[in-house]
């Protein structure tokens, strides 16, 4: 008899079999397209944002041609302003933000050796809607109606529709779209983190990349949603005519520029640091040794995340803000500069105190380096106001950022390109090919920005489609045209390299001779993600752990079969991943799919002002999503636990904050908590720039009174829910949803209660920012106390069919932590619009 | 052992606490803001050194101070060998301790950078 069970290689054959028929792919020319596993997903994703940048990069390229000489006329101003609006739009919002995530939904089970993420359908939910706002919004040039406001979209010339066109609309709600993708992919990403890590793996021994991808999925929760907010505003603007930023009806131009800039310069972080994090992981393995200063790393992400948030202003130093609050603003910039400045330090020194192995993708990480530095140093430079008042919206400002970006998110992405290849596919690319479009990005990058430098100092204005000989900018201007295609070139030569990759033999397995976990792949990897998910022990277990992947291989760890013929994972302890349970994984679904157009839907046909049937879309999508989250979640178990292997039983169901579940319900509220805030912040913004807010006139809306009972039946909402989880966890079925009806009867008067004040006070949105914005507040309040009352039937009728019971109650504990955000928006808005102009 | 664990010892490190410091920093900072654009827009001008806004900020760097003396105290807690990068609780617990303790630092310093414009800017304009 053998010492363990995995000894007998007929068994290991047979687990393999059913692992292998529990993670088949579904097979045929459409049915390929509802796979959710992370490896086809991700790669799906890879692609779509790596085509979306050589798409920007071509509009790049065009913007090159046209300014290469004075007096130029190859393209129009009109069409001059689509091309450099839609290269930013993209390059941010459909490359660099996607690209991290999509880089993330492949690495991160790997990494965290687990079979996927915790959500593996809305990873591809999020996927299609990327997909599709995506090319609706790159699409728009091809019928001359891209945006042309510039990325970031300033009033009062966006919203005005005598001055813009449809371009605008298409910014907004597809890139809004895109949006929700990002805060799904964050809920995604946090979640796997925090509960998805292998048995062993604390805090202190995960790899440094999921660190960084915690931290900055954490700041999409912050970052997006003021956006969000902006694009509500923006929109009601365009569409219904409610001024919030024209002047001239109590509305401030600068409100959006905050809202925007409030996402926009965490946003800069947000597409550096998961880059950088690709660094950390592959700077140990050609350095040879463990990285130094692991918690050097922690504080530089997480201080950099926070203090990325004490940046906005200085995107407005001239906008005559007073010079105390431009100096706060200036003062966060500079102290950036040191947790920035601490990783690179600890870069350097791992592989000053390594055994170097020259590689091609370090050689692409050293070359990035440098160029940050470089925009570091200028963004450092334009962080100090008089300067960036002299600098402010010219060519330097476009050679800083691009510094930082090429530097700071593209080259490092090429580094993890070359170096996760085999990851992927399996094969290894061509080092001569790889050198090469090294050298010809690098010397393109600096003969392209760095003469942008001196042209900018000289006075050549950002966003113009032509300048006067006069000027005396040709040759600058030449250089970094030469430049632009030099570039080009290089990017040229990785594609090349990339469509040889199908001719070429495998590599073996772990060609870097890595550490870390995500190498256990294998060259003909099979789609389970990992064979047996491993005992951790150390923060680079290929290299320190005795035996560990053939341990692996011959899943002598946890969880090496699929009896039930269900796809799994194990969820574990935050801080000290400790086995929790088992929970079952969504499989092959149209779901996602068909959930991502019919929300495409909403949006698309809004911009066409087709209101009727964007309102079907939105009852099709909501139709959707609750099939999606009855028939996919919190499934009831056939029996109550499995033994996972080692003696260790784990149960197959749990609710509370120890479940996956809850905390993508958090981390959700999170997110709509923050978008909240940005209009609350936009009342209280009024207020400060208006001599009297609310105006005198209108300050009798929308009363005391209906503010007040809209609180009331809003908190009587939220305490039904509570009253209603407690007696059912203690198994008084028929009282709970006693309670839950009166939670439904209570949110659906929230509705009615929170729109009677504004509309019998006879507020008109359309005449003054004070209206419009109590109208906004109120509607943002009550539409979630509609979402609560779809929710509480939704908990109903679950219990009702047996879905749900005293056991088995994670329904209602996550819609119970919607309440409690419920009854945080409905205290604010109530007491903002009924109580504030009473004392203001 | 046995002894009784002074009261900074027995404190639970988590991701919570990790964020303290930063955290102090970020109200600290929305302070400043706020209290710089409220006093500009309402009453159009800013007195220089205002009782409130030193008091705020020797709060935030006293509680700056506190949470990175207890992570301090904490990261030297006596256990496994170095470079302490072992798989066990004290591990996990010096590498948290010493993570609070570096953001203490950064957080420390970012505060004073916030304070330091209004020893130097005496206006509105």
């Amino acid at each position: 008899m053998s010492l363990h069970d995995q000894d007998d290689a007929a068994l290991r054959a047979a687990q393999e079999d059913r692992l292998r028929k529990v993670w088949e792919p579904p097979k045929g020319l459409f049915l390929r397209w509802t796979d959710t596993n992370n490896n086809r997903v991700g790669v799906w994703y890879v692609l779509t944002a790596f085509g979306f940048m050589l798409f920007a990069g071509v509009l790049a390229l065009i913007m090159r041609m046209q300014l290469a000489v004075p007096d130029n006329d190859l393209v129009d101003a009109g069409t001059f302003n689509q091309l450099f609006t839609l290269h930013g739009s993209v390059m941010m919002f459909l490359f660099a933000v996607p690209m991290f995530e999509a880089v993330s939904i492949i690495l991160l089970p790997q990494l965290l050796g687990a079979r996927d993420l915790p959500f593996p359908r809305l990873s591809a939910f999020g996927y299609w809607s990327f997909l599709i706002g995506g090319v609706f919004v790159s699409g728009s040039i091809f019928f001359d109606v891209a945006p042309d406001g510039g990325w970031f979209m300033y009033p009062p010339l966006t919203t005005r529709t005598d001055l813009s066109g449809l371009g605008a609309d298409i910014w907004m709600l597809g890139l809004s779209f895109i949006e929700v993708s990002s805060v799904a992919a964050a809920v995604e990403l946090i979640v796997g983190v925090l509960k998805c890590r292998p048995p062993g793996m604390r805090l202190n021994l995960m790899p440094l990349y999921a660190w960084y991808i915690l931290v900055v999925a954490v700041m999409i929760l912050f970052a997006f949603p003021p956006l969000i907010a902006g694009d509500v505003l923006f929109e009601m603007e365009r569409l219904l005519d409610w001024p919030f930023f024209d002047a001239q009806r109590g509305g401030d131009p600068l409100l959006w520029q905050h809202l925007f800039w409030i996402f926009g310069h965490p946003e800069v972080y947000i597409v550096f640091l998961p880059s950088i994090a690709l660094f950390a992981m592959l700077v140990p393995t050609f350095a040879r040794r463990h990285l130094l200063g692991y918690p050097w790393i922690v504080l530089a992400a997480v201080g950099t995340a926070f203090l990325s948030f004490g940046l906005w202003v200085h995107h407005m130093f001239a906008t005559g803000l007073p010079k105390i609050s431009l100096a706060f603003f200036s003062a966060a910039s500079e102290a950036v500069a040191i947790p920035t400045a601490v990783q690179i330090f600890v870069f350097i020194v791992t592989l000053w105190a390594g055994r170097v192995v020259w590689s091609t993708p370090l050689l692409y990480a050293t070359g990035s380096l440098a160029i940050f530095v470089i925009g570091g140093l200028t963004g450092v430079m334009v962080a100090v106001a008089p300067f960036d008042w002299q600098a402010h919206d010219t060519y330097f400002v476009v050679a800083h950022l691009h510094y930082v970006l090429i530097g700071g998110t593209l080259m490092p992405l090429f580094a993890g390109l070359y170096y996760y290849w085999p990851l992927i596919t399996g094969k290894k690319l061509s080092d001569r090919l790889g050198r090469t479009a090294f050298w010809l990005i690098f010397v393109g990058a600096n003969l392209c920005f760095f003469p942008m430098h001196l042209s900018g100092l000289e006075g050549m204005p950002r966003r113009v489609f032509t300048y006067p000989e006069e000027l005396g900018l040709g040759g600058l201007n030449l250089a970094s045209t030469i430049g632009s295609f030099v570039i080009a070139a290089g990017v040229a030569v990785i594609v090349l390299d990339l469509c040889r990759s199908p001719w070429r033999t495998k590599a073996p397995r772990n060609p870097w001779a890595a550490g870390t976990l995500e190498w256990l792949a294998h060259p003909d990897d099979e789609d389970w993600g990992i064979r047996s998910i491993p005992l951790i022990e150390s923060r680079y277990p290929i290299w320190d752990q005795e035996d560990f992947v053939r341990k692996v291989d011959e899943g002598r760890y946890f969880l090496p079969d699929a009896e039930e013929g269900r796809r799994e994972t194990i969820v574990t302890s935050v801080l000290d991943a400790r086995p929790v349970s088992v929970i079952r994984l969504g499989g092959p679904s149209w779901l996602p799919m068909l959930t991502a157009v019919a929300l495409g839907g909403v949006f698309i046909l809004t911009t066409y002002h087709f209101y009727w049937a964007a309102l079907v879309s939105g009852v099709l999508t909501l139709a959707l999503v609750l099939a999606w989250l009855w028939t996919g979640t919190a499934e009831i178990p056939e029996k109550p636990g499995k033994p996972i292997g080692h003696g260790i039983e784990l149960p197959l169901y749990i609710s509370g904050d120890a479940a996956p579940g809850w905390w993508a319900m958090f981390i959700t509220m999170m997110a709509d908590a923050t978008a909240f805030s940005g209009l609350v912040f936009g009342y209280y913004f009024f207020w400060t720039r208006h001599e009297d807010f609310p105006p005198m006139a209108m300050a009798d809306g929308p009363g005391v009174f209906w503010p007040m009972v809209a609180l009331a039946v809003g908190l009587a909402t939220w305490l039904a829910t509570v009253g209603a989880r407690e007696v059912h966890a203690r198994g008084n079925v028929s009282l709970a949803r006693v309670l839950v009806l009166l939670g439904i009867g209570a949110s659906v008067a929230g509705v009615f209660a929170g729109l009677a004040g504004p509309w019998l006070s006879g507020m008109d949105p359309q005449a003054h920012s004070y209206p419009a914005i109590v109208w906004t507040l109120a509607i943002w309040t009550t539409a979630h106390c509609g979402v609560a009352a779809i929710m509480l039937a939704y908990v109903l009728a679950r219990s009702l069919a047996g879905k749900m019971t005293p056991q088995h109650d994670a329904d209602i504990r996550n819609v119970t932590v919607y309440m409690h955000f419920l009854a945080l928006t409905v205290a604010v808005t109530y007491l903002t619009i009924g109580l504030f102009p009473e004392v203001a | 052992m046995g002894e009784r664990r002074k009261w900074h010892e027995r404190l639970k490190v988590t991701l919570w606490t990790l964020i303290v410091p930063p955290t102090v920093w970020a109200g600290h900072f929305l302070f400043s803001y706020l209290w710089a654009a409220i006093s500009c827009a309402k009453d159009g001008r800013f007195a220089k050194f205002p009782v409130l806004f030193t008091v705020g900020t020797v709060i935030a760097l006293a509680l700056i101070v506190l949470s990175g003396w207890i992570a301090w105290k904490q990261q030297r807690t006596v256990g496994d060998p170095p470079p302490h990068e072992q798989g066990t609780e004290v591990d996990r617990l010096r590498f948290l301790a010493k993570s609070t303790l570096l953001l203490a630092g950064l957080s420390f310093v970012s505060v004073l950078f916030s304070a330091l414009p209004v020893v130097f800017i005496g206006d509105c304009r």
